[in-house]
């Protein structure tokens, strides 16, 4: 009989892989974490916002010691439109005292960090190589084929961790072509500033606070678009996601959109006189619940971006990504000590899935890409409402409170319609139940 | 800010014998509508030579996000070799 080199092979060290890696390591099984860029962290991209809780349960107050930017003590939603801002949000001392809810962090250092605590905890990690395919045995994956010479490696279980783009979730068949409506297009900079010219331009009072905003509305007119200003320590992290095929329809360069976008009015005092550091883009997994493949086959399980597991409403990818590789560790150690691989045994991975909040979010929200699809413009008509309702509260200019109430329902009633609001209502209502 | 300037600020470890991209029937480009690759790609890679009637591929600016694959099913895309292709410092 041929021999393991490893008992499970994970292919990526982001965090869904590094999770898995750590949990396996720790339990005294022989993992290793393939990773294709030149260390773990040197190809991964995010927003820039990573919550505590997930982490936290491997390693004990991360936060210590892990480089992270700013602890987030304010997260605010802005509603945009050419030439105005609504604001709301969130500041609480509660999000200012530690344990912390989540930082502001660059995945190539963080990355880079938790690997090193993976490696400690003895799995291998293998940088500068490439997974081209698995091995089969029948239907089971016995394996992986790596870009190095006689790199095949043999293993009970292997773990995709291979991102967005996952080729192995697709060469198994698990999923579909990745359709243009289930990706946004998500474009990032690093924009260097002094800490305090940032401490006084969010409204924080030291160096450790750090504030979000998350911004749509009608200013990404006919586009499922989400922009976001993060504060680093000495810098922002400024991008946004557009779903891919709303920027092929619109004929739309991305980078265009984004430059645009840093001279609006509202944005462009917050970046005012700071310097572009990095520039990057990346694809999201935005396509929900319906869009993920199937989780597990024999000797294989799925976790991560290419799982999927993004919960793009709120931000959500990178702690469901360390959730997902927990439940794929821990489903390995049962799998192992009955010494059966079969996806009936690795069955359970989902199962722990839909036991947690992870997929019980996913599915409270499979509905809305869908909705959106459909009703783009509930993400920028009614936004629009409610910035143009506020201009006229606030614009004093002799016209009677009353009359002014008048004016804004008619404009209400012109818009949008009052039988389509309450189709729009119920269609909401319908959807998220 | 253009993007040929900010494509200079990112760490690329550039594969100088081959690419990782490519379209794998050269005619179709030539019928494609609208040439999607040419404007939604993040980094620029794809443009169109009139004249010569091809696509031009500038592989080594590619940040590996896999737009142009979803985008366009000729496009053939893998990724770069082991330790080859962008290398963010920030990320």
């Amino acid at each position: 009989m041929r021999k393991n080199d490893f008992d499970v092979i994970i292919v990526g060290a982001g965090p869904a892989g590094l999770a898995a890696g750590y949990v396996l390591a720790k339990e005294g099984i022989s993992v290793a974490i393939i990773e294709r860029g030149i260390f773990p962290g040197s190809k991964n991209v995010m927003g820039g916002i990573f919550y505590r809780s997930s982490l936290d349960d491997l390693i004990p107050d991360f936060y210590k010691e892990a480089p992270i930017e700013r602890h987030i003590v304010e997260q605010k939603i802005w509603l945009l439109s050419e030439d105005s801002m609504f604001s709301t949000g969130i500041k609480s001392e509660k999000y200012n005292v530690e344990p912390y809810n989540c930082f502001s962090i660059f995945r190539a250092k963080f990355d880079k960090w938790f690997a090193k605590k993976v490696a400690d905890a003895s799995a291998m990690i293998i940088n500068e190589t490439v997974v081209k395919d698995l091995i089969l045995d029948g239907d089971r994956v016995i394996g992986v084929k790596t870009d190095r010479p006689n790199g095949d490696l043999y293993c009970d279980v292997v773990i995709a961790a291979d991102g967005v783009n996952s080729f192995l979730t697709k060469s198994l068949g698990l999923r579909k072509k990745i359709t243009t409506n289930n990706v946004a297009l998500a474009l990032k900079e690093i924009i260097e500033l002094p800490d305090k010219v940032i401490n006084d331009r969010f409204g924080v009072s030291g160096s450790s606070e750090g504030v979000t905003i998350e911004i749509t509305g009608p200013y990404f007119d006919k586009m499922r678009a989400i922009g976001f200003v993060y504060t680093n320590r000495n810098s922002l992290s400024l991008g946004l996601g557009v779903v891919t095929e709303d920027m092929v329809k619109l004929k739309i360069n991305p980078n265009d959109l984004l430059e645009k976008f840093k001279s609006h009015p509202a944005i462009k005092p917050l970046i005012n006189g700071g310097e572009t550091k990095e520039y990057m883009a990346h694809l999201i997994p935005e396509g929900g619940y319906y869009s993920m493949p199937k989780l597990y086959s024999n000797g294989f399980m799925v976790v991560g971006d290419a799982a999927m597991l993004v919960n793009s409403i709120h931000r959500e990818g990178a702690n469901l990504a360390i959730e997902s590789g927990k439940f794929a560790a821990r489903t390995y150690i049962e799998a192992k000590k009955i010494g059966d691989f079969s996806q009936k045994t690795l069955s359970s991975y989902q199962k722990k899935l839909e036991d947690s909040f992870v997929l019980r979010d996913l599915k409270t929200y499979k509905n809305l890409p869908k909705l959106l699809e459909e009703k783009q413009y509930l993400i920028s008509k009614y936004p629009k409402f409610i910035i143009d309702a506020m201009y006229e509260m606030y614009n004093v200019d002799k016209v009677s409170k009353s009359e002014k109430i008048k004016l804004i329902m008619n404009k209400a009633k012109k818009e949008l319609g009052y039988f389509n609001i309450l189709k729009d209502v119920f269609s909401v209502w319908r959807d998220f139940r | 800010m253009r993007i040929e300037d900010k494509l200079y600020l990112i760490g690329y470890n550039i594969d100088e014998e081959e690419s990782h991209l490519g379209v794998s029937d050269p005619e179709e480009c030539k019928k494609c509508l609208g040439r999607p690759c040419t404007y939604i790609c993040p980094a620029g890679v794809y443009s169109y030579d009139d004249e010569e009637g091809k696509l031009s591929i500038n592989y080594d600016a590619c940040v590996e996000c896999g737009t142009c694959r979803i985008v366009c099913s000729y496009i053939t895309w893998r990724y770069p070799r082991g330790g080859f292709g962008v290398q963010y410092k920030f990320g």
